[in-house]
């Protein structure tokens, strides 16, 4: 039973936060439950399922792109209506760049995600959709009504707080599930040895690609709520450096865990808080942190565990993450 | 014991395989019946590799035909052709090093369970799939070791382990590449058994290079020459034919 | 179009594509030898670029700054190699991805304090700055031919070097089996060493090259980079002809691409990629089995 009393104790925390806290801490908080959304649907793909994406961003910023277009001017836009849409667009273009990429192996795999996540980018950036190189903005926070009547206004950074604690909630438990269960054996068996898995008869693409497609579905879900938050969309929303980042926080949040990256989430943006507000330069800094941290850590920070609390009996010390789909020097 | 005409559950004629200019398999022929050991030999070079491979799936033939009992295997790719009731262990041992012995054949087993791909619900609350895999790891007698992680097992026990995973897809069809490689005396009487026992119900394929335990294993013999099959028959036919004699067995003496 | 235009944009197309081939091969080169996915590859591009406004612009020679950006940008290598670049060497994928992501970081923040994040343009040699009159009234400059020739001459070199040399001939053997020649006694810390320094010298120099012609810009190695990706899948896995062809293609798909379809130009690039990767997933002229 020890292993539900922490995240009982984080739970009671979360919701008690925002009636202690000052509304500026409030949002900061809300804006890493964003991020680590993202950092876990992310993770499915990376972490479970092998495959080093560098285009989850496209998916963040491409659902943040619908919420903005489908947002009616100064009016709330309904999320019972544009958050399944911004989810569906995103889950889209997971598809169809997943069915591409997921056609080569290793580090090609990557490359190709890099590329697609770059065309979205220049999709954006260069056509007139949205507001081109400006972005767009999202004049109001969504909504939750039924029938013209209000039931949540998301503009009050509590009720925005509590629906993304609650998504956040969702996230976890949808993940968990999907990780326990048969799809996600064999997921893992694909990632492990992927000639056995296919030997045994799994089909190995389609595993794959559906998990591609859920993973690109939640980041679009984190997404539609971080330009809900921020009010505006740009094009950099769905740059590759951000993807980058997002990989960072999978890594010091541990691969092998469904929550690990949360974690991941919420070091890196406090890190980036305080570097931003130290020094000029903190984007050397951080690069150094990062090499730093991927030179000493590699299997997140969760290695440090151990140090800390001391080592539990049934954990293995140190658990290898080396997540990579099949070395394929000839495919 | 034997049926009066024993079913035919892999049937494979007239396979090419070429690479760029080089034919690795030419014209190649063979069936395995159920309940026949069936074994392919020939040295190095002889196309033996590639032939398992063609069988497999993991290579396509540029010609001919495979059959997997009533059905046209010969475009399918390697899961489709395993769901058809094919298995098969490498000569390199390929199982789920980071898992335990139970999960990995617990993998094989949910692979044919009627629901492999289910995305809800916990894999602990598949009966019939925990139970399957603890039969074939207790068939192949590593009872004792099914916590263990795989790459902690000795090199014999993890092609144990491997066969336990074929065992648990229910194969109709077992295709055995090179089972005893690498293996001392002792460890490989003991895979010998096992092979033994798996053809009943079943057919095998056996590419074997220990030619003490082919003689011992095989109902049927087929020997490969320069991607060509040079004979074909019982063991004791293949023994006497001239041209496995001065390709092949006139050299065993010298062979390790 | 007339004939004229098509030949210029032609001309143009080759141009790009050179020069693409020059960076792409240099990503090859670290990613066949050596086993490492760098994505600071297009960093040192941009260094390069920003190297050669720099010293260009101190001695008032485009000569002066071409040689000693190369000569920096190898050292730069052969020390990078031994303090970071080799703890990447077998490490899984993501590691590496991470790692050389860090170093963008810390190399754009270094560009930042040493050069300003200032846009500059770089004046080509006198001797390469007129046009060669084409038609009575297109001219083409002749800095632009200069480029196609020198890429191909550097491209030339390489492949001297690869194939009919002693060091080239440890390159290619330490990339078929790296225990094997270890076995024989050949240093590979050292090879390795100058293979890296090599292959990000030839993206400085792609960077030192395009500088006259383009403008000199923060964000310019992240495109290249990009680029450079797309080259090598479309070129085929470990194919140098491969990368030659896969430059050239997009080169033409960029330069003709701006002229037909301006608005969505930069996205005909991926759309190829997505084409080529339908029809032949192992590049063009990468092997056909999977």
């Amino acid at each position: 039973m020890r292993g539900w009393f922490i995240p009982v104790v984080l739970l009671v925390a979360a919701i008690a936060l925002p009636f202690v806290v000052p509304t500026y801490y409030v949002q900061f908080v809300s804006k890493a439950f964003i991020m680590g959304i993202l950092a876990m649907a992310l993770n499915l793909a990376v972490g479970h399922g092998g495959m080093v994406s560098l285009c989850h961003a496209a998916f963040f910023g491409l659902a943040g792109y619908v919420l903005a277009l489908l947002s009616p001017g100064y009016d709330p836009a309904s999320l019972l209506l544009t958050l399944p849409a911004a989810m569906l667009a995103a889950a889209a273009a997971a598809l169809i760049i997943g069915a591409l990429a997921l056609r080569t192996r290793g580090v090609y795999f990557i490359m190709v995600t890099l590329a697609f996540g770059e065309m979205l980018f220049f999709l954006f950036h260069d056509t007139g959709i949205a507001g081109g190189s400006d972005g767009a903005y999202v004049n109001a926070k969504p909504e939750i009504a039924i029938a013209g009547h209000q039931l949540l206004d998301l503009a009050s950074p509590m009720a925005f707080y509590f629906v993304v604690l609650f998504f956040l909630i969702a996230t976890v438990a949808i993940l968990t599930m999907l990780v326990q269960s048969p799809f996600g054996h064999a997921l893992a068996a694909a990632r492990d040895n992927e000639r056995r898995a296919r030997s045994l008869g799994f089909p190995i693409y389609r595993i794959r690609l559906i998990a591609f497609v859920v993973s690109g579905a939640i980041a679009g879900l984190a997404g539609y709520f971080a330009a809900a938050q921020f009010g505006f969309v740009a094009p950099q929303m769905l740059g590759w450096h951000l993807s980058a980042t997002v990989l960072v926080m999978v890594l010091i949040g541990g691969l092998c865990s469904v929550t690990g990256p949360l974690i991941g989430a919420l070091v890196l943006i406090v890190l980036e808080e305080v570097l931003k507000a130290s020094t000029d330069y903190w984007k050397l800094i951080e690069g150094l942190i990062i090499i730093v941290i991927v030179l000493a850590l590699p299997g997140g920070v969760r290695q440090l565990w151990p140090m800390i609390f001391g080592e539990r009996s049934e954990e293995r010390p140190v658990r290898q993450a080396a997540p990579s789909i099949v070395e394929g020097r000839n495919g | 014991m034997a049926d009066a005409v024993s079913r035919v559950a892999l049937r494979a004629s007239g396979l090419h395989k070429r690479f760029g200019g080089l034919k690795a398999v030419s014209d190649v022929s063979i069936d395995v019946h159920v309940g026949e050991i069936h074994a392919v030999i020939g040295p190095n070079g002889a196309g033996k590799s590639t032939l398992i491979n063609l069988l497999s799936g993991e290579l396509f033939a540029n010609d001919g035909a495979i059959t997997l009992e009533a059905t046209d295997i010969t475009r399918l790719p390697p899961d489709r052709r395993a769901r058809h009731g094919l298995g098969r262990a490498y000569q390199k041992t390929t199982i789920f090093p980071k898992f335990t012995v139970h999960e990995n054949v617990r993998l094989a087993a949910q692979a044919r369970s009627p629901a492999p791909l289910r995305m809800f619900g916990s894999v602990r609350s598949d009966a019939a799939v925990r139970d399957l895999a603890a039969q074939a790891i207790a068939r192949v007698g590593l009872a004792a070791q099914t916590q263990i992680v795989a790459s902690d097992l000795s090199h014999g026990e993890q092609r144990q382990l491997e066969i336990a995973m074929v065992l648990a897809t229910d194969p109709r069809i077992i295709l055995l590449d090179e089972p005893l490689a690498g293996m001392g005396q002792v460890e490989a009487r003991g895979i010998i058994g096992l092979i033994s026992s798996l053809k009943a119900g079943r057919a095998v394929l056996l590419v074997e290079h220990d030619m003490d335990a082919v003689f011992e294993l095989a109902d049927r013999l087929t020997v490969m020459h320069d991607g060509c099959v040079i004979a074909s028959g019982s063991p004791q036919e293949v023994r006497m034919h001239p041209a496995v004699r001065s390709a092949y067995l006139g050299d065993h003496g010298d062979a390790a | 179009m007339d004939l004229v235009t098509f030949g210029v944009q032609l001309l143009n197309a080759i141009q790009y594509g050179m020069v693409l081939f020059l960076v792409a091969s240099g990503l090859t080169l670290v990613f066949g030898i050596l086993g490492v996915i760098n994505l600071a590859h297009g960093a040192f591009y941009m260094l390069g670029a920003y190297l050669a406004y720099w010293i260009a612009a101190y001695t008032g020679s485009f000569w002066i700054a071409m040689v000693a950006g190369v000569v920096i940008a190898f050292v730069v290598g052969l020390v990078l190699e031994n303090v970071f670049i080799r703890r990447l060497y077998g490490r899984d994928h993501l590691v590496q991805v991470l790692l050389s992501f860090g170093l963008i970081l810390v190399i754009d923040e270094a560009r930042e304090i040493l050069f300003g994040k200032d846009v500059h343009s770089v004046a080509p040699p006198a001797w390469l700055s007129g046009s060669i009159q084409l038609t009575d009234n297109l001219s083409y400059p002749v800095y632009r031919l200069a480029i196609c020739g020198f890429c191909l001459i550097v491209a030339a070199l390489i492949f001297l070097v690869i194939t009919r040399t002693k060091i080239g001939m440890i390159v290619r053997a330490g990339a078929e089996n790296r225990e094997m020649t270890r076995v024989l006694g050949i240093k590979f810390d050292v090879v390795n060493r100058y293979v890296f320094a090599v292959g990000i010298a030839l993206a400085a120099l792609g960077g030192i090259v395009i500088a006259p012609i383009s403008t000199v810009f923060p964000g310019m190695g992240d495109g290249m980079l990009i680029l450079s990706f797309v080259v090598v899948v479309l070129g085929g896995i470990g194919s140098v002809a491969g990368a030659a062809v896969g430059a050239l293609l997009i080169g033409l798909t960029d330069t003709f691409g701006k002229v037909f379809f301006p608005s969505v130009s930069s996205i005909l690039i991926y759309v190829l990629m997505a084409a080529v990767l339908l029809w032949r997933p192992n590049g063009i002229l990468g092997r056909r089995e999977v």
